[in-house]
């Protein structure tokens, strides 16, 4: 864990995971997690938190709020 | 120019995650239906300003935020921008015993995760202050690139990445703080066993 590419990897790990690297940079993240397990665990462990995170947010709009909003726009339009 | 007619067809899909986020930003559902309500009526009215072809969601996104900000959350007299503890990197992962090279299970971390409730998510997520809430709601919940948020917030993308870390690191440690109260894992420095060290963290009590 002590060499200068895991501490460039966990620094690097939520812009990677946000999709925000150039591919330069990536490519360098992922060959670093292909030899380094410890670093590719905490990888995983925060793509699998964020994932958690997003499928437990999920509400579903109720039936009158989604009736009442189609009626105003469609007293909008009139 | 987009047509005020096609508004219901293009808008009306992403209701559900608009009224999750009213959910988690207002913290109840009435405020959450009359936001969602009245962020529909003001697209509506604004839609010939939408650029056709752009983010839709976005810029719905946009409005939904703008209007909790300056109706909502001025309604609930919470504290302009409250601050954050600093809380270290990788915290949960951390407390929960990653990164510690002695130990024996190393898949116990993605265990835990398995074993937060979605009551537990939510509350976590509510107990941020807002400006942090309100950004990782928009990149962990619903994926918006860091110039999305930004576009969205009217903000700087460097306030977006600084609100993201800070945000997602007082989450792991509300995440955490549940899964110790739940014994989950080895509370901190609350008084755990005697002989245990915070940082070492192994799980008890697992299923």
């Amino acid at each position: 864990m002590a060499d200068g590419n895991c501490e460039d990897a966990l620094e690097e790990l939520y812009s990677f995971l946000d999709g925000e690297l150039d591919e330069l940079r990536r490519a360098h993240i992922k060959r670093h997690l292909d030899d380094c397990t410890p670093c590719l665990e905490v990888y995983d462990f925060h793509a699998e938190l964020r994932v958690m995170i997003s499928d437990k947010c999920r509400d579903q709009v109720p039936r009158e709020l989604r009736d009442r909003i189609a009626r105003i726009l469609g007293e909008q339009a009139m | 120019m987009a047509d005020q007619a096609d508004f219901a067809d293009q808008a009306l899909p992403f209701m559900d995650s608009l009224y999750s986020a009213a959910l988690r930003m207002t913290r109840n559902p009435a405020d959450a239906e009359d936001l969602v309500q009245e962020t529909y009526l003001k697209a509506y009215r604004g839609f010939g300003g939408f650029e056709a072809g752009t983010n839709l969601k976005a810029w719905l996104y946009r409005i939904l935020t703008n209007t909790y900000i300056n109706s909502y959350r001025a309604k609930q007299r919470r504290p302009d921008e409250s601050e954050l503890d600093e809380v270290e990197d990788l915290y949960l992962y951390r407390r929960l015993g990653g990164l510690e090279a002695a130990r024996v299970n190393r898949s116990v971390e993605d265990e835990v995760l398995d074993l937060f409730t979605e009551v537990e998510i939510k509350e976590a997520i509510e107990a941020l202050p807002d400006q942090f809430r309100i950004a990782v709601l928009l990149a962990d919940v619903e994926g918006f690139s860091y110039k999305e948020i930004a576009e969205i917030l009217d903000i700087p993308i460097g306030t977006v990445m600084s609100r993201l870390h800070r945000g997602r690191k007082a989450l792991q440690k509300a995440l955490y703080d549940f899964a110790a109260t739940r014994g989950l894992a080895e509370p901190g420095d609350q008084g755990g066993s005697p002989g245990v060290g915070a940082s070492s963290g192994p799980l008890r009590g697992k299923a």
